[in-house]
């Protein structure tokens, strides 16, 4: 896809500028968690929430509203910054996660945190929970949609082809999942630790339908999401090709920074290099 | 005083043992590096497999495999083993296949990745399968016993690992015993049991405890399962009440064995000391571990008020 000018991606292309940012000063204060993961998925959760997504921050239980699980769920520092700039809560709660008694727990706890809609963090659950709602809204007779956001080597749990499998069987074309196809896991890369090859056509065999898309391209994505929306009698995958660490010249790539957090010499480097790219843009 | 999170001492000791034994294989799901059996691939690549983000495969392979004649080290953290219960349960356990689970990252003192990451139930679920042998070191020479005794033992077994570091509380030459207790303090007016992490806070606690003038017997059980119900009982003749301390669900693990077995043979009062009927959360190892009430003076505070109250007829 050719790169869209219009103002409306400019200033979607900013504000993944400033949730980059928030990821790497959150992480940096925490002292720990997921920095790779977290910044692959800043423009699959930019797109969604800036984009199709209904939903209400002042009311987060309004019933019809669409559902967002984040099954890698140690990718939440991105939907907790995101969370914070729709208003969820406020911004000061960045800066506490992970400490004792925080509103924003190591990984995802509806209990604790206004936004999150399943608790996550052993993977390979979300994808299954996601299709329970998305039953239970064709149950209801609404129109809201599930989306449900899975780590590429996550998808080496079994219990995701059950839920691929079922969610094919029961024609699910009010469920999403985007596949946040950033190449690495924690042994190494997936490609060795056990290959995923060819994930589309494993996908398209299970009766999805199957989107593969260049996943820091928010237009791209934004067409992705329209298509899923569009498709009907089946699910749909949206595969986003990602960069582990994206954003960070030193993390772009590298297994390491997996679950490792930057010091506060390597933050300010990193936030600065992300503020020039994105100035430069 | 050296210190040494067990999953370490556990890494160090496969890979030494893989030497001296070709029928070790060791198998991860992509948590090598933090489980510590990234040692062993290392020095046998051929006789490591990397099964990927797959734990249920991977305990019904690590039974083939045992019922092949090999003696496989199945590694995760033990929430994610425990999570394929269903496997652990019939292809493993009731297969009698000799396999050993290693569990690491054990209870709250995990801290910042919260509940979803701590292994809080696996003590307890492994405790009702018949023929599991359940053990958790409590120092680094403790896992190195351990090591040896499990390469040499028939039958499942469960190995509960830290990924903090703990304080060493046994002489080099120490020998561990399988299905006995470990004195480390003698005392004559309580006792406090501890299994994994909390042996050095529960001395330390013995410690401050004298000044209230009460002697405490300190005891570490490296075998949960099977439980020395004789020297059990002998303890609660002793000293008649018992705290007990692990980081884990108060329910079915130490605690719980220790009530079932008592109430059998010899009932004492028994405090429970240990993760309540709550879920874990996510915060500073230390600050929780002190929140949970796994800390030096939480224990000492709730074995002075257990002495405190009136034996019961
Ligand atoms: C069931 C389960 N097993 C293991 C883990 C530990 N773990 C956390 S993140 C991770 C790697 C995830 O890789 P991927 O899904 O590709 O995520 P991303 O690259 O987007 O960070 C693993 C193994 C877990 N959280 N859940
Ligand atoms: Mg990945």
């Amino acid at each position: 896809m050719t790169t869209n000018t219009t103002p409306d991606v400019n200033a979607l292309r900013a504000i993944c500028v400033e949730l980059r940012a928030d990821i790497i000063e959150m992480l940096c204060l925490a002292g720990s968690g997921h920095p790779g993961g977290s910044l692959s998925a800043v423009e699959i959760l930019v797109a969604l929430f800036w984009g199709p997504l209904r939903h209400d921050p002042k009311n987060p239980g309004w019933p019809d509203r669409d559902r967002v699980v984040l099954s890698k769920g140690h990718g939440c520092p991105a939907l907790y910054a995101v969370l914070a700039r729709h208003g969820y809560f406020p911004r000061e709660e960045l800066w506490r996660l992970r400490k004792t008694g925080a509103m924003l727990q190591g990984h995802p706890v509806r209990s604790f945190t206004p936004g999150i809609e399943a608790n996550t963090g052993a993977l390979g659950q979300g994808l299954s929970v996601a299709q329970g709602m998305a039953l239970a809204a064709r149950l209801d007779g609404s129109a809201r949609r599930t989306h449900c956001i899975c780590g590429d080597g996550e998808l080496q749990e079994g219990s995701v082809w059950e839920a691929a499998m079922s969610a094919g069987k029961y024609r699910l074309d009010n469920l999403t999942a985007i596949i946040d196809f950033n190449k690495g896991q924690i042994d190494g890369h997936v490609a060795e630790v056990m290959p995923l090859d060819p994930l589309d056509k494993k996908f398209a065999a299970f009766g999805w339908h199957v989107i593969t898309v260049d996943g820091h391209d928010l237009a791209a994505l934004a067409t992705a999401y329209a298509e899923a929306a569009a498709t009907k009698g089946k699910p749909t995958v949206i595969i986003a090709d990602t960069v582990k660490g994206k954003g960070v010249s030193f993390m772009e790539g590298l297994i390491k920074w997996h679950g490792v957090t930057p010091t506060r010499e390597e933050a300010d480097r990193a936030i600065a290099e992300i503020r020039a790219a994105g100035a430069a843009a | 005083m050296s210190a040494t999170a067990t999953r370490d001492a556990f890494g160090k000791a496969l890979a030494a043992l893989g030497e001296k034994h070709p029928e070790i294989v060791v198998l991860d799901a992509d948590l090598a590096k933090s489980t510590k059996s990234e040692l062993f691939a290392k020095a046998f690549p051929s006789r490591f497999f990397e099964m990927g983000i797959a734990e249920a495969n991977m305990v019904a392979t690590a039974a083939g495999l045992a019922l092949s004649g090999k003696i496989p080290f199945a590694c995760s953290f033990a929430c994610f083993l425990t999570g394929q219960f269903a496997e652990i349960r019939i292809a493993l356990a009731y297969s009698e296949a000799n396999v050993r689970l290693v569990g690491t990252h054990a209870g709250v003192a995990i801290g910042e990745d919260g509940h979803s990451q701590m292994g809080l139930e696996d003590v307890a679920l492994m405790r009702t399968l018949p023929g599991m042998t359940v053990l958790q070191p409590c120092d680094d020479i403790e896992t190195a016993r351990m090591m040896e005794f499990l390469v040499a033992h028939r039958g499942p077994a469960y190995l509960r690992l830290t990924r903090q570091k703990l304080e060493r509380v046994h002489a080099e030459n120490h020998r561990f015993m399988w299905g006995k207790l470990d004195t480390l303090r003698p005392g004559r007016d309580v006792a406090i049991l501890t299994s994994g992490s909390p042996a050095k806070a529960a001395l330390d606690a013995a410690e401050m405890l004298r000044d209230d003038g009460l002697s405490v017997c300190v005891v570490n059980a490296p075998t949960v399962k099977p439980m020395d119900a004789e020297g059990l009982e002998a303890i609660a003749r002793q000293c008649g009440r018992i705290v007990t301390v692990e980081d884990h669900t108060v329910m079915g693990g130490l605690g719980g064995a220790v009530c079932e077995t008592l109430a059998e043979r010899f009932p004492v009062p028994v405090k429970r000391l240990g993760v309540q009927d709550i879920f874990g959360q996510s915060g500073d190892p230390d600050e929780l571990t002190a929140l949970y009430g796994l800390d030096a003076r939480s224990i000492a505070d709730a074995t002075r008020a257990l002495c405190q109250e009136k034996t019961p007829v």
